[in-house]
């Protein structure tokens, strides 16, 4: 297919603003008369709250007021209104509830005054007597009393197939090994923040760090029982969230509920250790059992996950998924219990379950290939999934084979010595590791609408987000492409809870699911387009159909004679009231739904390892994806690196610390939490290969802000283990590990 | 950050007079550790002396042959510094294998040897810490103590002192320049830091009223034989878990005189002479390395998390002498 903008590497269209200062972010946005909140947070992790005197923060001039569960207003306290898209089943989190202090740095109290500074000085002079209560946030000690969820969050776990127990006795090759991954939080680089701009009436207009507007919008109208036309959410650009936007976070609760009570604009925006005090990625041990038959082939899977949640909400991911989708074998048994501790609710975070579930299962399956003496690469290509067990479903498509292909060729996997310690250099023991990865493409509704003016410029919006992703930019490729015009003439909007609707950015899914609203909302204007080129008198066009026709460098031609085209600028001085304009909603087809939709890796690994120290380089890594079809090949690999990046993470640094004695997690701030530097990151190549899928939704995209997450944390591991012989199965993999 | 009053000290005299003036003052020279401890409540100072238009940010030759380097000279300036790169480069390469470009060239040296702690406890006001609050208890001792000291520590602190430059400042045997309301006084590298004992909170044995004018570095650098080798859990912006700063005299495969100075395991750089002596006049094979090794971490202690530095070190301070031998001092 000829496109003009569509698999074309363009720069961000809102680079510009960023790199200047001109876009704005939740705290950035002025308002007349602003005030500043800090929260307080709670320094137990259970107990009632005594007693909290605010006096001394009150008599300073200029602070405004504290606001605490003593003065808080009285309406609108039931939990399911504060229910919001993103919510796992249970009892939502209300700030400012009453006097029961759930998790260690809950908010208790927000400081409001005249400048920021003033009210976090105030906050320090707030006086909290506590009830402790015995706390227990010990993951380990509490596997014993884990549950099944009534509902889990995610996807059910899938029913067993075969027997287990009897082909793992059966088997030539097996093991059972456990994996530990340790709680680890988002840490955008924009701390949350919400701007709430009091209006005048009763309305408000807020300013938040969040994934989707509407939810915002949704949860502020239902907490607070407004209706939806008294408060409007506006979250522009986004610095990144990485999941952590896509619940609404306290601030913004606190933010609302001090411009209402106030009368007057109030601004909340946590520190960097507040961003340790809500949800993070649960930690997660997982046991597995594998067994292959004497071929190397798969014959028995179990998968025992154990996630942390908290004590009000069941919080649960994908961890069991990935088997199904990526091995076959007739013999599964797959469980996830949740251990609940007194800590706050675990949230999605980039490749939920997936960078998790992946992680265990690709460290296991290479330590099946090694006890089955089979190549890691040869291993995964004998025992391939044709269809997605979990749903018996054919793949709409799946290319991971060339994935496997090119990867391999580009790494020169073929030169790897299956032996582990087998090369080296100096002091540095040279490993290498693959794994292959899996993420949903899905497709969701979603609305939006494209107006062609006059002039000749298109808007179009819908009201979802950019998270850093490329959103604003690939949206204007799509709609440039659908009516012919330069990126410079399409502006896309988003953002704003007034637009049409979109859900939330989340689950790598919003080039498929708002792009395809937005390429139809284009299609819209292209009818109209063309039944107006044929309204002319002696159209060279009249007559013709849709299909028939290209929207190219601003012109309506006809696709079999070039030379019958018209401008659409020309055709645009004729329709009625100066501008075309398309609305729709789109789903996903039903033919999609009769197919397994994944994008997938195959990641290739290199790293060092001091044979004495301990001290890790990842120095090479490869990393070939089957992503359906490429909208932006710049913003694209960027994803895929950035997830490269977040994968070594996985594997090397991150990891919140839980002091059990304090129910606290004690290292937040970016000094003691740590996530790759520039100075780690080494040779990175992002190898995208063909993959045509007609089926999976009109763009043939799969989105990328995950699949390139997923298998490079254990190919890190894996690539450990072969520079070692050491298998580490407790991330992250840190020097103390390995010596 | 609570408010405090600021004045600026234009010399050395006015600044020690202001400091006395003010009731808990404290000086500020980059402030890139002070100001942090203040936003988040760990430091509370009343009063703040503005030290940074002292003169005191010249490089200069002493008459012994060696180099002065002034307070307020930043770190990176120091590190760049000419002299510096050539005869005392363990010094440049302790220095760049700290913090960042940016920080560094806020940081100061006399700050640098005056940097706190960055025990997790000891940022966390919510927490219980001898160092913070005095009597409150130790959190780290039954806590998380993965990145913590194994030398020197006592029951009421484990804190390490966690800068680069002071490692390899103690290996060099540098003095410290004060100036107080007495007047002048040198205080050696090795006496310049405490260990926590039960007076945590007291980092150094610098008096509240004395400024640091300034570093000397004796005559000899060991510029052809040395190393900094730091372990982190990342290749920058991150504290040393264990560092060693090797530097070796020799005469041809013999050892004449050897130096090592361990970071991030104890509340001061570690050095441990008598250790060292053991070297002295014997063969640089691995074999004698871990003799020293040994030595050096002998009554080493660990509290859990943190066993593993023990041997970690030992394996260190093993590669860091291989390496200042072979003259690989940037590896
Ligand atoms: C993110 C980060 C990472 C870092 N990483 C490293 C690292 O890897 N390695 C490392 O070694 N360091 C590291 N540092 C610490 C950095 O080196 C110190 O913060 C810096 O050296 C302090 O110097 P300063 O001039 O900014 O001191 P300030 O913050 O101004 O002062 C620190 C203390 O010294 C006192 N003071 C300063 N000058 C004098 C003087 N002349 N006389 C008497 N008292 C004085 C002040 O009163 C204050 O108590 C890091 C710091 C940060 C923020
Ligand atoms: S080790 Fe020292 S600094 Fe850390 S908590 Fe204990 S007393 Fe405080």
């Amino acid at each position: 297919m000829k496109t003009d903008q569509i698999g074309k590497e363009r720069n961000r269209v809102d680079g510009k603003a960023k790199v200047t200062g001109e876009a704005k972010y939740a705290a950035e946005f002025e308002a007349e008369n602003l005030a500043y909140g800090v929260v307080v947070s709670s320094g137990i992790a259970k107990g009632k709250i005594k007693s909290i005197d605010a006096s001394k923060a009150l008599a300073l001039d200029g602070v405004l007021q504290v606001f605490t569960h003593e003065n808080r207003p009285g309406y609108m306290w039931l939990d399911k209104n504060y229910k919001d898209d993103d919510a796992p089943p249970g009892s939502p989190f209300r700030p400012l509830y009453d006097n029961e202090v759930q998790f260690s740095m809950q908010p208790i109290a927000l400081v409001v005054a005249e400048t920021f500074e003033l009210a976090r000085y105030a906050a320090m002079l707030v006086e909290v007597a506590y009830e402790t209560a015995e706390h227990d946030t010990d993951f380990d000690a509490n596997l014993e009393q884990a549950y099944e969820p009534e509902e889990y969050k995610a996807s059910e776990p899938p029913k067993p197939r075969g027997d287990v127990d009897k082909a793992l006795a059966e088997a030539s090759a097996r093991i059972e090994q456990t994996y530990t991954h340790p709680a680890e939080h988002h840490n955008p680089m924009e701390m949350h923040a919400s701007t709430a701009v009091w209006e005048g009436d009763g309305k408000l207009t807020v300013y938040d760090k969040i994934q989707g507007v509407q939810n915002s919008q949704q949860y502020i109208a239902s907490a607070f029982g407004m209706s939806q036309d008294e408060v409007r959410v506006i979250s522009p650009f986004v610095g990144g969230a990485f999941g952590s936007g896509l619940r609404p976070q306290y601030q913004l609760f606190l933010a609302v509920l001090a411009a209402r009570e106030l009368q007057r604009s109030v601004r909340v925006v946590m520190t960097r250790q507040q961003m340790f005090s809500f949800g993070h990625r649960p930690k997660t041990l997982q046991r597995f059992k594998l067994g292959a038959d004497a071929d190397g082939k798969l014959q028995a899977l179990q998968q025992e996950v154990y996630g942390e949640t908290s004590r009000f909400e069941d919080y649960s991911e994908d961890v069991v998924l990935w088997p199904g989708v990526l091995y076959p074998c007739d013999n599964t048994k797959l469980t996830h219990k949740l251990v609940g501790l007194d800590v706050y609710t675990p949230l999605d975070m980039r490749a939920p379950g997936g960078t998790t579930g992946i992680y265990a299962l690709e460290c296991a399956i290479d330590e099946l290939a090694y006890e089955a003496g089979v190549d890691p690469l040869e291993f995964r290509k004998k025992n391939y999934s044709e269809k997605d067990q979990n749903e018996d479903k054919p793949f709409s498509s799946k290319e991971l084979r060339e994935c496997y292909r090119q990867g391999a060729e580009k790494f020169g996997w073929s030169k790897r010595k299956m032996e582990p310690r087998s090369m080296k250099d100096g002091h540095q023991l040279i490993g290498w590791g693959m794994a292959q990865g899996a993420w949903e493409a899905n497709q969701a509704e979603a609305s939006a609408k494209a107006v062609l003016s006059k002039d000749g410029k298109l808007t179009v919006s819908s009201a979802t987000a950019d998270i850093g992703t490329g959103t604003y930019t690939v949206m204007t490729q799509i709609a440039a492409e659908a009516l012919g015009l330069s990126l410079e003439d399409v502006t896309f909007k988003l953002g704003d809870s007034d637009l049409p609707k979109a859900p939330l950015e989340g689950g790598s899914k919003t080039v498929a699911t708002v792009g395809s609203a937005v390429k139809k909302a284009c299609e819209q204007v292209q009818e109209k387009l063309l039944k107006l080129a044929q309204e002319q008198s002696n159209s060279p066009l009249a007559e013709t159909k849709l299909e028939d026709v290209e929207f190219s460098e601003g012109r309506i031609s006809l696709k079999r004679d070039a030379s019958k085209s018209m401008q659409l600028q020309d055709l645009l001085q004729h329709s009625e009231n100066g501008s075309l304009e398309g609305e729709v909603s789109t789903k996903p087809s039903d033919e999609s739904k009769e197919y397994a939709r994944y994008a997938h890796s195959a990641v290739f690994a290199e790293v060092k390892v001091d044979e004495d120290l301990g001290t890790v380089k990842v120095t090479r890594v490869v990393t070939a994806v089957a992503g359906g079809r490429i909208v932006n090949p710049k913003t694209a690999r960027s994803q895929i690196l950035g997830g490269m990046v977040w994968g070594m993470g996985v594997a090397l640094h991150e990891h919140t610390v839980m002091d059990n004695h304090l129910g606290r997690f004690i290292n937040h701030d970016l000094d003691k939490y740590h996530v790759p530097v520039n100075a780690d990151v080494q040779e990175m190549e992002v190898i995208f290969v063909e993959e045509e899928d007609e089926v999976v939704n009109p763009l043939g995209v799969k989105g990328l802000g995950e699949i390139g997450v997923v298998g490079v944390a254990p190919a890190i591991a894996n690539a450990i283990f072969h520079a070692t012989g050491k298998r580490v199965r407790e991330l992250p993999i840190t020097m103390d590990k390995l010596l | 950050m609570r408010p405090f009053t600021y004045t600026r000290a234009t010399d050395v005299n006015s600044a020690v007079q202001e400091i006395t003036r003010h009731e808990k003052a404290k000086f500020v020279a980059g402030g890139t550790n002070l100001l942090d401890l203040m936003k988040i409540d760990v430091m509370a100072p009343q009063h703040l002396v503005d030290i940074t238009r002292i003169a005191l940010n010249t490089i200069e030759a002493t008459a012994d042959g060696g180099l002065r380097l002034g307070a307020l000279v930043t770190n990176n300036d120091t590190a760049y510094h000419e002299q510096v790169e050539k005869r005392y480069p363990l010094i440049s390469h302790a220095i760049l294998a700290g913090a960042t470009g940016q920080l560094r060239n806020m940081a100061t040296d006399g700050g640098n040897l005056l940097q706190r702690t960055r025990c997790y406890y000891f940022y966390d006001t919510q927490t219980p810490c001898n160092k913070r609050e005095p009597g409150s208890g130790c959190s780290a001792i039954k806590g998380y103590n993965r990145d913590l000291a194994i030398l020197g520590t006592s029951e009421h602190c484990i804190a390490t002192h966690p800068s680069d430059m002071c490692v390899a400042l103690a290996a060099l045997e540098a003095s410290i320049n004060v100036t107080g309301p007495k007047g002048e006084r040198t205080i050696p590298i090795a006496d310049f830091h405490r260990l926590p004992g039960d007076t945590p909170h007291i980092d150094t044995n610098l008096q509240e009223d004395e400024i640091i004018t300034s570093i000397d570095l004796p005559a000899k650098g060991f510029a052809e034989h040395y190393t900094y080798l730091k372990l982190r859990d990342r290749a920058s912006y991150a504290f040393a878990i264990v560092s060693v700063a090797a530097a070796l005299d020799l005469d041809g495969d013999t050892i004449k005189e050897a130096r090592i100075a361990l970071g991030g395991v104890a509340h001061k750089p570690w050095r441990k002479p008598e250790a060292e002596a053991m070297l002295q006049g014997q063969q640089a094979t691995r074999e004698n390395f871990r003799k020293v090794a040994e030595a050096y971490l002998e009554g080493a202690k660990g509290y859990g998390d943190n066993d593993y530095k023990i041997e970690l070190a030992k394996r260190a301070i093993v590669r860091a002498l291989e390496q200042a031998f072979n003259k690989e001092g940037a590896a």
